[in-house]
């Protein structure tokens, strides 16, 4: 039996498909077409050209310094942060059903931020186990922060008001870290602070690019139980979802890869909060925001980065410009919050 | 259609100390509507959600052909036991064709693609709910009827044998009510789903159940038909509500009239029925 509906149902549906696609590829080009522009403007223009021989191993004088040993590590580290953020960061949100639930308002980041800080400044470690800090300290405040909401199950606003708790307290531990350190320095404060990626190396960007494949492949691989979860837990759960399962899954690979680029970067402020948000107003309906989140939250850091090096008065680290962009946006959904009367 | 048979035996339910349920047993007649009402707060909608995996009980089970519904892999009960909570929630901007396409999640695995099986599950839970029309517009447009007619439809995509609902006619005018009645009961009848639902109005209860179960203080008060459950002796012992029982001049079946302190033009007869 033909019905006219069923044709324009699959129609419908193979259109929000095929949109999906086209707006993933679009931004991915993006992506690598800043990642190629951060390579190439700097305090010099270095011509393409020049930046691909570079790139491949080439000695090219006068570019092969600045492309290889400054702009590239620094570049790498951006958009490893950035797609770890903003992956992250959107696989909260959507879990939650709320964008106050990110990792860095809800404590998360701070809580990796400050286990690094502590392992670099007062342990003087160094490498990989840096890292191990760093998931340690945001899984014991994820851990914390769900135990002191979680009471009679609802979690939700009093998750959000905890983790801000949580968060301010991080906050003035990693000030008091660094103040108590020897070598104390304001790029280490900035670091922890606010997050940066001076003195990048390109050794660094290895732990962000396998945790990121691990830990973003297992995101990925739930993407479907996630828009389950968009429907309510009760939905989800009467539509097969195992969703405490579920959840544990996602909190695990959100925290190891926000926690891993945190060790490196610091937590650069409000990606993972803005990622979602922006990725949603770009998707709309058409389909999961996990892949775009990632991307965008690749160009704000790649960006971000640049405008603070390069196109203000003076030179900031990239937290300064990304805190600059997501605080008045923080402050609209409160305000919005506070005016319906919602719960957030 | 195969017929499945879902029972609670000797459940015992609660949140954290405190228990809801009491040593409960149920047993719901296959391809029938099954109408739950009581009290607030006498556990309806606890007994719903353990019936659906939603909370794991203290003691007893909750049995789906003689099987524990808590030992089956989720994916699969879901195929066999749907269920609409609520308050399910409409992601913003979500079109009804992709919302009314989520009730297929049970039926996909990681590997497996959307076949046309799953485009015609939807089309025909579209259709039945005579929401075809509304495809393509946004969720958040619709009237509160037109929304719960959506729910139910992604409820029937998921192409359940047996449909619980959790209080389907809540927020909806009395014409809306009806019409959610009468699709439940068209879906019943037509496909020989099992309908369970908790409704809060006791003579729409009464009109819709071919089985009327009402609860009390976390147990089975009395169960049956609706003329054998809806009488005065048990009004008063569910509700401590004096009413009067009339029969529906259009259903034939029973009618509860409750009794109040005011506007009374029988006050003799109240009079004499109070002990």
């Amino acid at each position: 039996m033909l019905s006219p509906t069923l044709d324009r149902i699959i129609g419908s549906r193979r259109r929000r498909a095929r949109r999906h696609v086209l707006v993933v590829a679009i931004l991915l080009v993006l992506v690598v077409v800043i990642f190629a522009l951060t390579l190439s403007l700097g305090q010099s223009f270095t011509r393409p050209g020049d930046v691909v021989r570079v790139l491949l191993g080439e000695n090219v004088p006068g570019a092969s310094f600045a492309v290889g040993q400054l702009r590239l590590p620094r570049a790498m580290l951006a958009m490893l942060a950035g797609l770890s953020f903003g992956l992250g960061g959107a696989a909260f949100q959507i879990m939650l059903r709320n964008p106050l639930a990110s990792p860095d308002i809800i404590g998360i980041s701070w809580g990796a931020s400050a286990a690094a800080a502590f392992a670099i400044v007062v342990l003087s470690l160094k490498g990989p186990i840096v890292s191990i800090f760093a998931v340690g300290g945001g899984m014991g405040i994820a851990l914390l922060v769900y135990a002191l909401s979680s009471r009679n199950g609802a979690a939700g606003t009093r998750l959000i008001l905890v983790g801000i708790g949580v968060s301010a307290m991080l906050e003035s531990f990693i000030a008091y870290i660094l103040s108590q350190a020897p070598a104390w320095t304001l790029q280490e404060a900035v670091r922890w602070l606010t997050g940066s990626v001076n003195g990048a190396q390109l050794g660094q960007a290895l732990p962000l690019l396998m945790a990121f494949t691990v830990f973003g492949a297992l995101l990925l691989s739930r993407t479907r139980d996630l828009e389950a979860l968009r429907l309510g837990d009760d939905t989800a759960a009467a539509l097969g979802v195992d969703v405490a399962r579920t959840r544990i899954m996602i909190i695990v690979a959100a925290v190891g890869m926000i926690a891993t680029a945190t060790a490196v970067t610091g937590p650069i402020a409000f990606v993972a909060f803005l990622s979602g948000p922006i990725a949603a107003r770009i998707v709309g309906n058409r389909g999961s925001l996990l892949i775009p989140s990632a991307l965008i939250g690749a160009m704000l850091v790649l960006s971000g980065d640049y405008v603070g090096q390069f196109l203000l008065p003076s030179r900031y680290p990239v937290g300064v410009v990304t805190g600059a962009l997501g605080a008045p946006y923080l402050m609209f959904l409160i305000v919005r919050a506070n005016r319906t009367g919602s719960s957030l | 259609m195969t017929v499945h048979s879902l029972t609670a035996s000797q459940l015992s339910v609660g949140y954290g100390d405190t228990e809801i349920l009491h040593e409960l047993d149920l047993a719901v007649p296959p391809g029938k509507v099954t109408v739950i009402v009581g009290a607030n707060a006498c556990g309806k909608s606890t007994l719903l959600r353990a019936m659906s995996r939603l909370l794991s009980p203290h003691r007893g089970h909750v049995l789906l052909d003689g099987k524990s519904i808590h030992r089956t892999p989720p994916r699969e009960l879901a195929r066999t036991l749907g269920l609409l909570p609520q308050s399910p929630i409409a992601p913003e901007g979500i079109t009804v064709a992709d919302l009314v396409s989520r009730g297929r999640h049970p039926h996909q695995s990681l590997f497996s693609r959307w076949t046309r099986k799953d485009d015609e599950a939807v089309d025909d839970a579209l259709a039945a709910t005579k929401t075809s029309d509304l495809a393509e517009r946004p969720v958040d447009e619709l009237s509160g009827g037109q929304r719960q007619r959506v729910w139910i439809a992604m409820a029937l995509a998921q192409q359940t044998e047996i449909l619980l609902l959790d209080e389907p006619t809540t927020f909806l005018d009395i014409s809306h009510q009806v019409e959610v009645l009468d699709l439940l009961t068209d879906l019943n009848h037509s496909r020989g789903t099992t309908v369970v639902m908790v409704l809060h109005d006791l003579n729409l209860a009464a009109r819709y159940a071919d089985h009327l179960v009402a609860m009390a203080d976390g147990r089975i008060h009395v169960s049956g038909t609706a003329e054998n459950v809806l009488t005065e002796e048990n009004v008063r012992r569910v509700f401590g509500l004096e009413s009067r029982i009339i029969a529906d001049p259009t259903s034939g079946r029973p009618i509860m009239l409750p009794i109040s302190r005011h506007r009374m033009v029988m006050k003799q007869d109240l009079k004499e029925s109070r002990p």
